[in-house]
């Protein structure tokens, strides 16, 4: 059934499209320049690239449509918010924003899951029971909730969202580690390092912390992409980056009253959440199928 | 081994399965001929990944697609060509005349369904009529693998039950539509000993109750000596020997077979060390041009690796295809192997 | 099976108590709610009055007086929170926190039923049907579906249908709960993360099934092949996706927060943003715990479905 529906399309359409881009899976070339473009070299180079200050808006200038609609200019290629702020420069300068707390957060939460999942995977018995159980609960925080609450404590800022992200997403890496270390410890090499008399400390982190590196590497990949999600979703709760920082979330947030007569300033920023998360995905999927095929239900 | 051989009831004619990988095109199955009687009981050996299990698996026509079609060839089921048949009508032969067991009874049961369940399932396919009536047939299958209180069994799930019990269920399933052939793929391979010792005896006897026919695969030349009349060797896809199991064990003709038989250890003689054939088999995508064993055949010379030699035979119906009997042996006037 | 029950039942319980810890804590630190309750030129024996009648003065943990060890703010909430009881709420007057949650939970509950019922209906199709048909155009499609549905912010997703469907094309209402048409817009963007997630699990789950011996039995005894495909593989295909259920019913729950602001979904989402922003810790702890036993609960349901499914945990 599905070859005749195939078949009576035309020719240059959707078909060829989505094959296309369902087997870029499989090559990073299309993900890796989206996710470059627009991450990557727009979170370094921002101020170099932006045409205009993200922070400085022009009355003159508000709310003006993006450049092919009748009334955009070329200054302004994607148009301006309600306080004439350029929308293409706060897109840019947001992915710094978004490249910065996604990295932070992913190394935090990776190296405090990473150590606590060694140490539940080596040791075994009551500590891995204890963060096993943390592991649990962890995973059963509502996490937007609990993010909330906890933003609203302290304020929103950008160390607030960091901690927030990785208080609740170190879960994942530690259950993942700790899988994979219970496996390793009983491979010979590992006896052998401590009948040579390796310490435990020496054993976790030379031995069997390299075995681990390729799920990390894979389960980070797909992690960034989430934290991405839930940082703009705070930020759109007005609970992540604080104003007027140009965070991707607040921007949409920021556009949501204006829908009506003004698209673009929520249509923009949010495709260009998605079109980084997807990237990241589908670079995250890559890379899970060359490094490690059996990580798949990761 | 006295029962009543009849008719040719399955014909194969130069059989040609391919698996198309990225590697290259493997020949699995490279022109197999071979034809079966009723009541008979053919034995297929070799080594892993010579062919057997695709051989078979052609006959049902269950070669895992995409990658795998079969190519060339005829199968004949009572002169019927199985391979020329719509699906529908393949399914109707599936189950009911060509039925199969497989390898390993942990496996092959649904974990999450009653033995009962499968069991009514394989039966319903082929026969309609009043549940009732299907019930006590997949009971009296039951009995007839001689499965103990077989109306409490049909409620136990798969895991509920030992190795040896399982693979009674799977044998039952495949023999509760009467087929005319069983294809019995290692059905004893992961069984306790003592229980294979059994589960052939069952076999044997259902087989002498019914008349069936079995193509019996295994490695296990103890096995082909209880229980077959006949025996095929193939390597590396293709058929090298095949004949009457006694002329084969006495009289081995192909080098391939002899190494075989010579790795067999043997309670009698004094213990020495274990006999391994050099070498391994050939990559089925990239297969040289003469005999495919020449490689690690003791007795192999320059034609041996250049030309692929024809079957020979003798006055047994025993058939090889070795340059070495070219002197001594008949050339046979069919292709086929037929007894 | 009953001992594992029991087991999970008291884990869950011990999951909520720390959940009750951590709300408690955080609430607190959320920033005194007298600020915002009194005007500014309160004076001191204001603030003290209130503060008292709040019981807001008591120590959290360590009591001032051994002799009333329970006098602490902590412990005064333990025996309220295990009566059901978590106080008045700050900023709506005259309603109790519990009563507040609960007025809202049916209209939540109601949301999320349906978003997740729209993505079973969705994925578990999709999904066996795109492992049934590994690598044709189907398969690509419900790929690239379940990649975009991953890759979606379910906040611009709401305000993106939104657009199109309540303002450029009028067809459905923006906001509000209602009949069918006010579910649709926030179920589907609620569901539509799960729609993915699902739909890629149940492929990977039916890819590994397909592959099953028993699978090649059922073709051997002659069976349809389509029957195969729903009747064996699905029912053991089903257990994976399973164990994802008590994740959805987390990420539905806190999606709901998102997206019942976009719409103005009168439900405890909403809810919760109000009161963080009111800093009412009474009303957050209760979202908090109502919200963790909602999802515990699930959890201890989907652990007994499992059982159900699967014979061979249920005869252990």
């Amino acid at each position: 059934m599905a070859k005749a529906l195939t078949q009576s399309l035309p020719r240059f359409t959707v078909v060829k499209v989505v094959r296309a881009v369902a087997q870029a899976r499989r090559f990073p070339g299309l993900s890796l320049s989206i996710l470059l473009f627009l991450l990557v070299i727009p979170g370094l180079f921002a101020p170099y690239i932006a045409p205009h200050d993200p922070l400085k808006g022009s009355l003159t200038a508000r709310l003006k449509p993006p450049v092919w609609v009748n009334g955009g200019s070329i200054s302004y290629p994607l148009g301006t918010d309600k306080v004439g702020r350029d929308i293409f420069s706060r897109i840019i300068h947001g992915s710094r924003v978004s490249l910065v707390v996604s990295l932070v957060a992913i190394v935090l939460s990776g190296a405090i899951g990473t150590t606590l999942g060694l140490i539940a995977g080596y040791f075994g018995g009551k500590l891995d029971a204890l963060i096993m159980r943390l592991v649990d609960i962890s995973l059963g925080l509502p996490v937007i909730l609990l993010a909330l609450v906890f933003v609203a404590a302290i304020g929103p800022s950008f160390g607030t969202v960091i901690t927030v992200t990785s208080v609740l997403l170190w879960s994942r890496y530690a259950r993942q580690v700790r899988g994979e270390t219970l496996s390793i410890r009983e491979r010979d090499f590992i006896a052998r390092a401590r009948v040579a008399g390796a310490s435990h400390l020496r054993i976790m982190f030379r031995y069997i912390l390299p075995n681990v590196v390729n799920s990390l590497i894979v389960l980070a990949t797909l992690q960034v992409g989430f934290v991405i999600l839930l940082e703009s979703s705070l930020s759109f709760l007005g609970a992540g980056i604080p104003r007027p920082t140009p965070a991707w979330g607040l921007m949409v947030a920021d556009g949501r009253e204006l829908i009506v007569v003004a698209w673009w300033v929520s249509m923009f920023p949010g495709l260009a959440i998605m079109l980084t998360v997807l990237s990241l995905n589908m670079f995250g999927d890559w890379l899970r199928d060359h490094l490690d095929p059996k990580l798949r239900n990761v | 081994m006295t029962q009543h051989i009849g008719d040719v009831v399955l014909e194969v004619e130069d059989l040609h399965t391919y698996l198309y990988t990225k590697w290259g095109v493997v020949k699995a199955v490279d022109g197999v001929s071979f034809s079966l009687r009723q009541g008979e009981t053919l034995g297929i050996v070799g080594e892993s990944g010579c062919g057997k299990t695709m051989t078979v698996l052609s006959l049902l026509r269950l070669v895992p697609r995409p990658a795998a079609r079969i190519v060339q060839g005829r199968v004949l089921l009572q002169g019927e060509d199985l391979l020329d048949m719509s699906e529908s009508d393949m399914r109707q032969i599936r189950g009911r005349k060509l039925s199969m067991i497989l390898q390993d009874p942990q496996t092959s049961l649904n974990p999450v369904f009653t033995i009962g369940n499968q069991l009514l399932e394989a039966i319903t396919i082929h026969h309609k009529g009043r549940s009732r009536a299907l019930v006590q047939r997949a009971i009296n299958a039951l009995k007839q693998v001689r499965v103990a209180a077989p109306e409490r069994r049909v409620q136990d799930y798969p895991h509920q039950m030992s190795g040896g019990m399982k693979q009674r269920v799977v044998g039952a399933i495949s023999i509760s539509c009467e087929p005319h052939i069983i294809i019995a793929d290692e059905p004893t391979t992961s069984l306790d000993v003592t229980i294979q010792a059994q589960y052939l005896r069952l076999l044997k006897e259902i087989q002498e109750e019914t008349g069936l026919s079995i193509i019996f695969i295994t490695h296990d030349f103890g096995i082909v000596a209880k229980m077959c009349d006949r025996v095929m060797v193939m390597y590396a896809g293709r058929v090298v020997e095949s004949g009457p199991v006694r002329d084969i064990f006495n009289h081995p003709a192909h080098p391939y077979t002899h190494a075989l038989l010579q790795s067999v250890p043997s309670m009698d003689e004094r213990p020495q060390r274990l006999y391994a054939i050099e070498g391994q088999p050939p990559a089925l995508w990239d297969l040289p041009p003469g005999c495919r064993f020449a490689p690690r055949c003791p007795h192999a010379d320059t034609r041996c690796l250049q030309e692929y030699p024809p079957f020979f035979s003798n006055d047994d119906h025993h058939i090889a295809g070795c340059w070495r009997l070219e002197s001594t042996w008949k050339t046979p006037q069919s292709f086929t192997l037929s007894t | 099976m009953q001992r594992y029950i029991v087991v999970r039942f008291l884990q869950s319980i011990l999951a909520l108590w720390v959940m009750s810890l951590i709300v408690f804590c955080l609430a607190r630190v959320t920033g005194n709610p007298l600020d915002v309750l009194l005007p500014m030129e309160a004076g001191p024996e204001e603030y003290e009055r209130i503060a008292k009648h709040w019981g807001l003065d008591k120590p959290w943990f360590i009591p001032q007086d051994w002799s009333q060890p329970f006098d602490t703010q902590y412990a005064t909430f333990m025996g309220k929170a295990l009566r059901g009881d978590f106080g008045n709420s700050l900023k709506w007057q005259g309603y109790t926190a519990m009563n507040l949650v609960l007025q809202r939970l049916p209209a939540t509950l109601e949301l999320a039923g349906i978003a997740l019922a729209i993505s079973v209906v969705l994925a578990l199709p999709i999904g066996v049907l795109s492992a049934a048909l590994k690598d044709t155009a189907f398969d690509n499609g419900g790929k690239l579906i379940a990649l975009l549905g991953q890759s979606l912010p379910s906040f611009w997703l709401a305000i993106m249908l939104m657009w199109i469907f309540a303002v450029i094309l009028g067809w459905l209402p923006t906001s509000g709960r209602g009949g069918l048409t006010h579910m649709i817009l926030p179920a589907i963007s609620l569901g539509w993360f799960q729609v993915a997630a699902l739909m890629r699990l149940v492929r990977s789950a039916m890819l590994d099934v397909l592959d099953s011996e028993f699978v090649k039995l059922a073709r051997v005894k002659g069976l349809a092949e389509w029957k195969v495909v729903w009747k064996h593989c699905l029912r053991n295909a089903a257990i994976a996706p399973l164990t994802y259920f008590s994740i959805t019913a987390g990420v539905l729950l806190t999606g709901s927060v998102v997206i019942e602001s976009v719409f103005a979904w009168p439900g405890t989402g909403l809810l919760a943003v109000d009161a963080v922003r009111a800093r009412d810790f009474q009303v957050v702890q209760a979202i908090v715990i109502v919200f963790a036993a909602v999802f515990i609960l699930t959890n201890l349901l989907v652990d007994i479905l499992y059982a159900y499914l699967d014979p061979r945990i249920r005869y252990q």
